[in-house]
């Protein structure tokens, strides 16, 4: 059997009721479909997102500025880091991993369809839930209305004293539905890598994607369970009168925090080692290498996993640990350096001598890795506990995470967005305009984010709603939002891209870039069975074992 | 030896077998659980004395050994119960079955007895104090999941009843049986944390 006879062309009846296609949507359990949904969902509010990003860059741009009340720009900044966090990131990074995992490891869908399509509703329901404290938030007393607490929500603000009404309460809510939906697609994931990969597919054969979707999908299990746990307790404190946070009645504020970051920081890694698993997909494609020091790039995912459970507490310095605390947690800080430096010299090592191909998904990835690498950096010297005490809550900690998460994440998403799109829709994505979206964004969020370090290291406070002039801040303050719009027109540019490609692209076919991994082999979109025949395969690279039957990579594995 | 090479797909079918996604899906949510139970658990005891006023753990509480002693023996009867199954006896499958939602119905009633007493005898409720707090909370949430696995034992006798049970059903009872250890092994640590270290 040759590989066309695997390639089935689709073709579907159009005329149908559009009831009927929302119908459809709305009850399916096809991996590939709510793969779209999770992504769709998270476009939606990646758009809501950063419009609150907006709403507060226009009110830093001039000092004194009224553009909104303080009460408003508490609600924004806690929204908009809520929403980026659990309902851009996190959906987008499933979404991909709910497409790709059971094609890459040759699959016909995920292990449990139905708790699949169960976990992205009880996600979209967390996020609509939060949206709806804009209007639900009042409650009995007339109170408050979105969540004004900051994204990690410090006791005893969240106490009923402080924060009366129901707004702390949608924010508790709608991130302990949506954790469980992230622990559902966890143990989904992790269920269908371990028990329906293709015969051959050893764990030693999987493309990178599957393993370092693997390893966050179980740091989701550890890191995400304890922010269920604390969000359990907090109600306990708001509905029942408990104590837990309660320091009135001995309860204590800094468990919270521990409780919070524990979950916290393992976060950041659940949401970026699935961008370590894009840009190792991508670099080798576009780089014509395969991938460099496979199993040092599997054990460094492990490593990382391991070492960023025991470093929560450098999100704390300033809270008065014993020197013993500060040393531990200073020195698992540096540790991580290790296995993520190991990354960035693998991809540079795949890069190196290969014919480099300079589409718009490599120049994403390529941004990536350095930007990635200055985030590194600066997260290096936050993670020396003198330094932080200089610097804790201040914008500089803001341009650090802002770097990692827009630097490294969001580019890595992009990148992802522009390989994959082809074979989601079919169609390629305009190179001109993907072009003009990468500079442009690259040059937002240069100006916004390099810059944003400057006023940090002059003194200027996070989350302050306005700042008096003259303190050297005005000028950088500015640039910042200059370079906020520019990103916004950026990402409008990809919208844009993504609505008329799909209609106008120009046919992608089954393997548009020449890469390796299975799903490549079927049509693009694939069929819903994705696999008329279960392949098998020999190597880490079926595709480019079919394409070269005359040297096929098993031989050197 | 060339041509099976150059040809992949053609090669004879290799002996594949992997996991059970039940086993491995439930492993997972084990471990998700555990995290749950070790917050909850590090909450107990850094709160352990740290009540502003009484009643203090070491003045009301006592030490369940029955139904401890049932909660513990009912992993043994789930254990053979599946076991039985594997084998075919469908009679002693139903019989221990039973037996396993008995006495974990009996484990039930127990945390409800102690809770009843503490509440009317000793005025502990969960906004007394950091002990109530945190005492209930631990707890409640051990026996929260006890309820949720003597229904779902319950769904699976009313299935065995029916019987639609058979020895092709063993894996999935298997899964549920991986459950119930989970919650009585939680109880060894929930036990020793309140009931042993905690006075």
């Amino acid at each position: 059997m040759s590989s066309d006879a695997l390639t089935i062309q689709t073709a579907k009846a159009v005329d149908r009721p559009w009831l009927e296609t929302v119908h459809e949507w709305v009850i399916t359990v096809d991996h590939k479909r709510l793969g779209i949904l999770y992504i769709l969902f998270a476009l939606l509010f990646l758009v809501i997102g950063g419009l609150e990003a907006t709403i507060m860059r226009i009110q830093l741009m001039r000092p004194h500025l009224n553009f909104v009340s303080p009460q408003v720009f508490n609600r924004m900044f806690t929204m908009h880091g809520t929403t980026m966090i659990f309902f851009v990131a996190m959906p987008i990074l499933f979404g991909f991993a709910n497409y790709f995992v059971p094609i890459m490891v040759g699959a016909r869908d995920m292990a449990f369809p139905r708790l699949n399509a169960f976990s992205f509703w009880l996600t979209a329901f967390g996020g609509f839930l939060l949206y709806f404290s804009f209007l639900g938030g009042f409650g009995l007393y007339g109170a408050g209305n979105a969540p004004d607490v900051g994204w990690w929500a410090y006791a005893p603000l969240t106490a009923r004293a402080f924060s009366p009404g129901h707004s702390s309460d949608y924010w508790t809510i709608s991130l302990l539905v949506s954790g469980l939906g992230s622990i559902g697609t966890a143990i989904n994931i992790i269920a269908t890598i371990l028990c329906l990969r293709c015969p051959g597919m050893k764990l030693s054969r999987m493309p990178l994607f599957a393993w370092m979707n693997m390893v966050m999908s179980g740091m989701v299990l550890i890191a995400i369970t304890p922010l269920s746990a604390a969000q359990i307790m907090l109600l306990v404190d708001r509905y029942l009168g408990g104590h837990f946070f309660d320091t009135q009645a001995g309860g204590s504020a800094t468990i919270w925090m521990h409780f919070f970051w524990i979950f916290g920081h393992p976060e950041v890694y659940i949401l970026i080692i699935p961008c370590f698993a894009f840009v190792s997909e991508i670099v080798p494609v576009f780089s014509r290498k395969p991938i460099f020091g496979y199993p040092v790039m599997v054990g460094a995912t492990v490593c990382i996993a391991f070492v960023s459970m025991s470093v929560w507490a450098h999100h704390m310095f300033t809270i008065g640990m014993n020197s013993y605390g500060n040393s531990f947690f200073a020195l698992t800080t540096m540790v991580v350096g290790v296995p993520t430096g190991i990354k960035i010299f693998n991809w540079l090592g795949t890069m190196w001598g290969g014919k480099i191909i300079f589409k718009t998904p490599m120049l994403f990835c390529i941004a990536f890795l350095f930007q990635f690498l200055i985030a590194g950096l600066t997260g290096v010297m936050l993670g020396v506990a003198p330094f932080n005490w200089q610097l804790s809550g201040s914008y500089f900690v803001v341009a650090h995470f802002h770097y990692v998460i827009v630097g490294g994440i969001l580019f890595a998403v992009f990148a992802a967005f522009y390989y994959w799109y082809p074979k989601i829709t079919g169609r390629m994505l305009n190179e001109s305009l993907g072009k003009l979206h990468f500079w442009l964004f690259l040059i937002g969020f240069h100006l916004t984010f390099d810059i944003m370090h400057i006023p940090g290291i002059l003194g200027m406070p996070r989350r302050i709603y306005t700042y008096e002039p003259g303190r050297g801040w005005d000028i950088w303050n500015l640039l910042c939002t200059i370079g906020t719009f520019l990103q916004g027109i950026a990402v409008l540019i990809f919208v844009a891209n993504l609505i008329i490609s799909y209609f106008k692209g120009p046919k992608a076919g089954n393997d548009p870039w020449d890469a390796w991994t299975l799903e490549w082999l079927v049509s693009s979109p694939p069929p819903d069975y994705n696999f008329a025949t279960i392949p098998t395969v020999a190597s880490r690279r079926p595709l480019w074992d079919r394409k070269h039957p005359e040297d096929p990579d098993n031989l050197y594995e | 030896m060339m041509s099976a090479i150059a040809n992949p797909i053609s090669q004879p079918p290799v002996p594949w077998t992997l996991p059970y996604r039940g086993k491995v899906a439930m492993a997972c949510l084990i471990i998700a659980e555990s995290a749950i139970f070790t917050i909850f658990v590090v909450a107990y005891l850094f709160y352990l004395g740290k009540s502003l006023a009484g009643p203090t753990p070491r003045e009301v509480l006592e030490t369940p050994i029955f139904f401890t002693i049932c909660l513990l023996s009912s992993s043994l009867t789930i254990h053979f119960a599946a076991k039985s199954l594997h084998g075919g006896k469908r009679g002693a499958f139903l019989a221990l079955w039973f037996a396993t939602i008995v006495l974990g119905g009996l484990f039930l009633f127990g945390t409800g007895h102690e809770w009843h007493r503490l509440i009317y005898q000793h005025g502990l409720t969960i906004s007394t104090n950091l002990f109530g707090t945190t005492y209930y909370s631990l707890v409640g949430l051990h026996a929260f999941h006890v309820t949720v696995g003597l229904l779902m034992l319950a769904i699976v006798l009313l299935f065995a009843l029916a019987g639609r049970v058979g020895a092709e059903h063993s894996a999935r009872v298997e899964v549920l049986s991986m459950y119930w250890h989970f919650v009585d092994a939680v109880w060894v640590v929930v036990f020793t944390v309140v009931y042993v270290l905690g006075r």
